[in-house]
């Protein structure tokens, strides 16, 4: 149903004729587990191009936010469409960049291996791997810098290149919409700035991205707006750390605010003492 | 030595050897992967309540096992989905049920019942020919499946949220993964019994995943060791004379340290 799903992405292709509609919209969405409720009043919509970095302390909701949009945790209310679709549908057309600490770190499994789960679905049951699927793999493994890599096991390989293969991973289905969560934990400063430049390229050919880290230094210049994620959505489409968004009610951990933060993120102190 | 290999016992306990090194290679790598030990040990216990029944009913207690074995899979796979939580409770109390119908069948059984022993402990030496046709559809059975969604099984074993993005279907998998461990347990009964079946399950596959890092190469290694240690166990126990369950079981443990040791010494020695 969707053209731009076969796609191929290459860097310089240019990008034109995807639909308009935002391809995640969230609408009064309450979400949790078991008896808790984790997420409250969630507003948000995802417009094409899109690169939304959303922070937030740890247990804010930052995970349980992408579980929804996945459709791997139902709402308790509100309303979510993803793709214009129920998100059981609409994940299809998403490229899922997993937190690196949920993998068994030991588990046997070749760089190349990994990549090529991405082609899995449920169309795909009795048919095993075809070329096809290899030239994909190969051309994402390139595409993230990875390719020397591909026959080497998973467990070898440093944290910033085990992010670089899941990117590669979430990629091969040519997704319209990426979600990565806290891509830069354990990963060195030299190669959160790879990650990070190699997020700006997908970006730029077309894919929106929606990163959500509770470090705020992660944050990097790419990233085209801001929110703040803590049980409530802060998010008003803007690339500013408002004094607004720090002393309201949302709780936006200041700590993380006061070391390191690029200085054009943070809004101008406008604030006289109210 | 070579006498004893005329015995057709001794035929069949060969053949039984080399039949279930394949189901435990194939199976034991996606129960070590999976990290699902302890749920076989609870399978491998639930089937004890069937034969207990069969014995009480009187027809072949395999089925019973069977019966059982599969019966607490679906149970344990359908509590592992529903609720998420407390699942190593749930294993715990089937494990311990299991044991207890068997045992009170049992009693309720009148006359000679030495034989219920040979299913704790395994007596690979009384294997049957009805048993090596049955030990070899299981075999079919599962590799055929295995072989069948090698890609989804390695895919949910590794990344089971990223599988349910993909819309797989974990669960499905999930049920058949346990229920191939309910059959592959009914298997190892005889050879081991169902005391020490986790250790004949996971050790080879355990040592395989020391050395190689790729799940099919595993599953190679690990019917390979699995073949070793059964024959190997075999053989020491008909020389020594002892229990030939527990010689195998020994025979996997102390290869196991041994290879725990070199791989943490060896790093050459790992793929």
């Amino acid at each position: 149903m969707n053209h731009s799903q076969a796609k191929e992405l290459t860097p310089d292709q240019p990008q034109s004729s995807r639909t308009t509609a935002p391809l995640v919209e969230i609408r009064n969405l309450y979400a949790g587990y078991n008896r808790e409720t984790i997420l409250r009043d969630i507003n948000l919509s995802i417009e094409e191009n899109d690169f939304i970095g959303l922070i937030g302390p740890n247990g804010g909701g930052k995970t349980t936010l992408l579980k929804v949009i996945l459709g791997l945790l139902t709402p308790r209310q509100g309303k979510i469409m993803v793709m214009g679709q129920p998100p059981q549908q609409g994940r299809q057309q998403i490229g899922y960049v997993p937190q690196n600490i949920t993998y068994d770190s030991d588990f046997p499994i070749r760089v190349s291996d990994v990549v090529r789960m991405g082609r899995l679905g449920p169309n795909r049951l009795f048919k095993s791997y075809n070329p096809e699927d290899d030239t994909i793999v190969m051309e994402r493994l390139a595409w993230v810098d990875m390719l020397d890599h591909k026959d080497n096991s998973l467990s070898e390989l440093s944290g910033g290149q085990r992010q670089r293969v899941y990117i590669a991973r979430a990629l091969v289905n040519a997704p319209q919409l990426l979600l990565l969560d806290e891509p830069t934990v354990s990963v060195d400063i030299e190669a959160r700035a790879k990650i990070y430049s190699l997020l700006h390229t997908i970006n730029q050919n077309g894919i929106t991205i929606l990163l959500v880290s509770h470090d705020m230094n992660v944050i990097s210049s790419y990233v085209k707006t801001i929110g703040c994620l803590n049980r409530t959505l802060y998010y008003h489409n803007e690339k500013k750390i408002t004094a607004e968004m720090l002393e309201s009610g949302y709780n936006c951990p200041v700590d993380l605010i006061a070391h390191g933060l690029p200085h054009r993120v943070l809004a101008e102190h406008e604030r006289q003492d109210s | 030595m070579s006498d004893i290999l005329s015995y057709s016992f001794m035929q069949n306990a060969l053949l039984a050897g080399v039949l279930v090194s394949l189901a435990c290679g194939v199976i034991g790598t996606l129960v070590v992967l999976k990290r699902m030990v302890f749920i076989s040990g609870g399978v491998a216990h639930a089937a004890y309540g069937g034969v207990g029944l069969a014995f009480f009913l009187g027809f072949n207690p395999i089925l019973g096992a069977v019966a059982f074995s599969l019966m607490a899979s679906f149970l344990m796979g359908y509590t592992q989905r529903k609720t998420r939580q407390r699942q190593d409770t749930l294993i715990g109390v089937m494990w311990a049920i299991g044991m207890a119908i068997g045992i009170i069948f049992a009693d309720l059984t009148p006359g000679y019942k030495a034989d219920l022993m040979s299913y704790l402990f395994g007596s690979i030496l009384a294997v049957t020919s009805t048993d090596l046709w049955l030990m070899l559809i299981v075999d079919m059975v599962v590799i055929g499946i295995v072989i069948l969604f090698y890609k989804e099984f390695q895919a949910t074993a590794f990344d089971e949220s990223f599988a349910r993005v993909r819309n797989l279907p974990v669960d499905l998998l999930y049920v058949i993964l346990v229920a191939m461990i309910g059959l592959a347990v009914v298997m190892l009964m005889r050879v081991v019994g169902l005391v020490m079946i986790i250790a004949l399950l996971t050790i080879p596959a355990a040592i395989a995943s020391l050395f190689l890092k790729q799940m099919s190469k595993i599953m190679g290694l690990a019917t390979g060791l699995s073949l070793v240690f059964t024959i190997g166990g075999l053989f020491l126990s008909y020389v020594l004379n002892l229990t030939s369950g527990a010689v195998i079981i020994l025979l996997a443990g102390a290869a196991y340290l041994i290879a725990l040791l070199v791989a943490r010494l060896c790093r050459p020695c790992v793929e």
